[in-house]
């Protein structure tokens, strides 16, 4: 019983190597180029830690995804220290951005376009307002009440 | 796009820093072929000819544990060493071996097997009398062949009564080689 159990957990090396470069993407998506390396070291050695006291080998991808996942927001947290990041399930392979797509499908424009490049894309309010040619208080505001009206949707 | 090749190594090294693999392994090149060498924290565990590396992770993963990775900074020393005795500037290796895996025969067998020296030859039948087993030259013959630690555990070293080869889990034609190489064999 125990020894077949065990025998679903492939050798780390054939988990890291069927997952190491998608786990790369996700992290350099939301972390750019540089602070990625760094997440990637402390995902799987994150991963080779608790390795030896997994049950069984199913949903090997979405664990590591999630651990990656976990340490990107972390890393973002660290960054700014006053943001208020969501935290997004991040199991499979889609970028952040398109899962608000399609949350946010029904708000009007300027705020679906706030919220998701706050949201999806982590810029900052001076990037959105740039991006929407308004100024950062405008681009809060809009973020917010879309927040606000996504939030009074769910409900 | 792939991971690049010295994030890659850097977690590899990173991982055995932080003492976190069950085994780490690579291959290393020899004049006899690619080896597979892989180590734990009790020893070299496994030297490998012609290498079927998912059969061998497989094993690995059995015998000591899930965490096995593909880690060259691991087995840095025993690559050392492979390439000076390769080199014919060593006689003996100072590397602990671990034998968990091993029948309890089997590791008796080899014990004993250790401690025939660099350049000398043995038979199946003196070394089956110095394991204390006299009568099963033939059952030593099945160790020999199944020698998990080749080369470092010198089954090349055991030879027929007759003086012929009679037979080595990596192929003859490495037996005769490493024979060459410690001077044990001048024909």
């Amino acid at each position: 019983m125990m020894a077949a159990v065990a025998a679903t957990i492939p050798p780390f090396e054939r988990f890291y190597a069927e997952h190491r470069d998608e786990v790369l993407r996700l992290l350099r998506r939301r972390l750019g180029a540089t602070a990625a390396e760094d997440a990637f070291q402390e995902t799987f050695l994150r991963a080779l830690h608790a390795y030896g006291r997994l049950q069984h080998g199913e949903h090997l991808r979405a664990w590591v995804l999630t651990i990656a996942g976990r340490i990107a927001i972390d890393m973002l947290r660290r960054e700014r220290p006053r943001g208020e990041l969501p935290e997004l399930a991040d199991e499979d392979d889609r970028p952040a951005y398109e899962e608000l797509a399609d949350l946010t499908d029904e708000l009007p424009p300027t705020e679906r376009a706030a919220v998701v490049l706050r949201y999806g894309y982590d810029l900052p309010y001076d990037q959105i307002a740039a991006a929407l040619g308004s100024n950062e208080a405008a681009a809060r505001q809009a973020a917010s009440s879309g927040v606000r009206r996504l939030r009074r949707r769910v409900r | 796009m792939s991971v690049p090749a010295d994030l890659d190594r850097r977690f590899r090294d990173a991982a055995v820093a932080a003492g976190l693999l069950d085994a780490g392994y690579d291959v290393v090149d020899s004049p006899v072929g690619p080896l597979l060498v892989a180590a734990t924290d009790e020893g070299i565990v496994r030297i490998s000819y012609d290498a079927d590396l998912d059969a061998e992770l497989d094993r690995l993963a059995r015998i000591a544990g899930p965490r096995v990775l593909r880690a060259p900074r691991r087995v840095d020393e025993a690559r050392r060493q492979l390439d000076e005795y390769f080199e014919g500037r060593r006689e003996g290796f100072e590397l602990t071996v671990d034998l968990r895996g091993t029948a309890p025969f089997a590791e008796r067998v080899l014990r004993e097997l250790a401690l025939v020296p660099y350049g000398h030859t043995t038979t199946y039948g003196a070394l089956a009398a110095q394991a204390g087993v006299p009568q099963a030259a033939r059952a030593v013959g099945t160790v020999m062949n199944r020698n998990p630690i080749p080369i470092v555990l010198p089954c090349h070293r055991v030879i027929g009564a007759s003086g012929g080869l009679v037979g080595y889990g990596g192929g003859l034609e490495r037996k005769e080689r490493l024979l060459r190489l410690e001077g044990a064999l001048l024909a």
